[in-house]
Parts: structure tokens; sequence; C-alpha cells
């Protein structure tokens, strides 16, 4: 098993001991696209609260969209964690499915590995992970073939 | 401006109850990940995609309304997840090309 590593953006909060003023997590089941979209709606609907800027949850929304479809199309499943920092806000999504072989190549735009089933539904336009690389500020993949894929992606707060 | 007049100027038909906002732009596309990624919040957008991800990724970029064209009509439980995001949904028969002239005519621009 090999694992493979990919990551943008200059790191500003560790990963590990950051001040968390609110953490959720949100359970994403694999083949479920009757519900998918809700993680990401009640992760909008959480931030809305917390009244941040429109703007970043509007990226935060389109990055969690991607990825919540990609668990459902492409994992068994996955914990969807929101992080709120006092100076960020961050996503940790790490998923039990077929992990993603050549990294490089699921981020080039317009390559895809949907099947008919998912293009049927306007899925396939090989914009799932460069719409997240093009919305966060930090962004970093973790991917074993046959184990999962942990995604991590943040957005600044200012500045 | 707003739904309810543009949905009588151009003939649609509602298929979800009727929740009046401003449009402020038309987005027209049948692929999901470019909706959320490119559609602005207040678009009215047309496509022949209408199921319950459309919806979810419509409310996630706030979209004030769905045009499904070629007489395609939405299931029930898209209907009702609409309607509880308030967003409306309406019906034609024409093209999305028909419906792009008809906006313009309209005075969305």
């Amino acid at each position: 098993m090999n694992e493979s590593r990919w990551s943008t953006g200059e790191p500003r909060v560790p990963w590990e001991g950051a001040e968390i003023l609110y953490g959720e997590s949100i359970r994403i089941v694999g083949d479920d696209f009757e519900h998918g979209g809700e993680a990401a709606a009640k992760i909008k609907a959480i931030l809305k609260q917390f009244g941040l800027d429109p703007a970043v949850i509007r990226r935060l929304s389109i990055a969690n969209f991607e990825a919540e479809m990609n668990v459902i199309m492409y994992a068994q499943e996955a914990e969807m964690q929101l992080q709120v920092l006092p100076d960020a806000v961050r996503v940790i999504l790490s998923d039990r499915g077929q992990g993603i072989p050549d990294i490089g190549q699921a981020l080039q735009e317009g390559y895809s590995t949907a099947t008919p089933r998912m293009r049927q539904r306007g899925f396939g336009a090989g914009l799932g992970l460069p719409n997240i690389r093009r919305n966060t500020d930090e962004f970093e993949i973790i991917s074993t073939p046959g184990v999962g894929t942990t995604l991590r992606y943040t957005i600044h707060l200012q500045g | 401006m707003k739904l309810s007049v543009l949905a009588e100027k151009l003939a649609l038909k509602p298929v979800t109850e009727m929740c009046d906002k401003e449009i402020t732009g038309v987005y027209i596309s049948d692929m999901v990940s470019d909706v959320i990624a490119n559609a602005k919040p207040g678009d009215l957008l047309v496509t022949v995609q209408i199921h319950n991800n459309v919806i979810a990724a419509a409310n996630l970029v706030d979209i004030a309304g769905i045009v499904v064209t070629q007489g395609k009509l939405p299931t029930e439980d898209v209907r009702k997840m609409a309607e509880k995001a308030q967003i409306p949904i309406f019906s034609t028969d024409l093209s999305r090309w028909q419906v792009t002239t008809m906006l313009y005519e309209a005075g969305v621009r």
C-alpha cells in the first residue's frame, strides 16, 4: 500500500493542537445520492450562525459539496469534520474507500473517472478536486489506493 | 426582475410553491460542478438536470430559482426539497436556447 500526498497553500495553523472554537462531525455514506449535499448544507447553516463573511461561507460550501459528492460516488463512508478556529475554518474529511491512484491526474481539470450513472446526474465534469483547490487557501490530499483518502482544506478568515 | 414577473412573461409553469424573489442573473448548465462553482447568488438556473443533488448545490450557492426545460418535471421528493430550501422550480416545454432568448427579450441582461 503506497500512501501518496499532495498539498498546496502555506500552512498557517498546525493540524494538531490548534485552538478550536467549534467542532462538528458529520457522517457521509457512500452511494447515498439521495442525501448528497446535506453535510455541506449543515455546515453552511452552522457558519451562518457564526456570522462569517458570506464569501468565505460560499467558498467552503463549494469545497464541501464537491468533497461530499466524491465520498458518495467513490467511497464507502466518511466523517466530515468542521473546525472553526480563531482565524480560519477548516474541514478534515477521512474516507474509507478506493483511494486516488494518481493525485496529480485527479487534480487536472476535465479528468474524470465518473461512471455513466454519475454522468447522467450531471457529474463527471472533472471539476471536483479543482473546485476544492480553487476555493481554499490550504489543501492537502493524502490517499492510499484500496484504503481511503483524507482531504484537509482551510480557508483563512483574514488577509 | 421579480421571479413572478418573469414566470408570467415566459409562461413558465410553477411546479413548487411560489416564493417570489429578485432575479439578478442567469446561469445555464447541466453539470452540477459547473453550477456550484460558477452560478452567482440570485441567479436563475436554467437546466434539464433536476434531482436532489442539484437542489442541494443550488441552495449552497443561493440560486434564486430554477427553470427546467424540455418539459422535464421534478419528482415529488425533489419538489419538497426545493420548497424547504425556498427555491421555486418552474417547468417549460421550451429548450434552453428558447428560454435564453426570451429571458433576454424580457429584459434580463
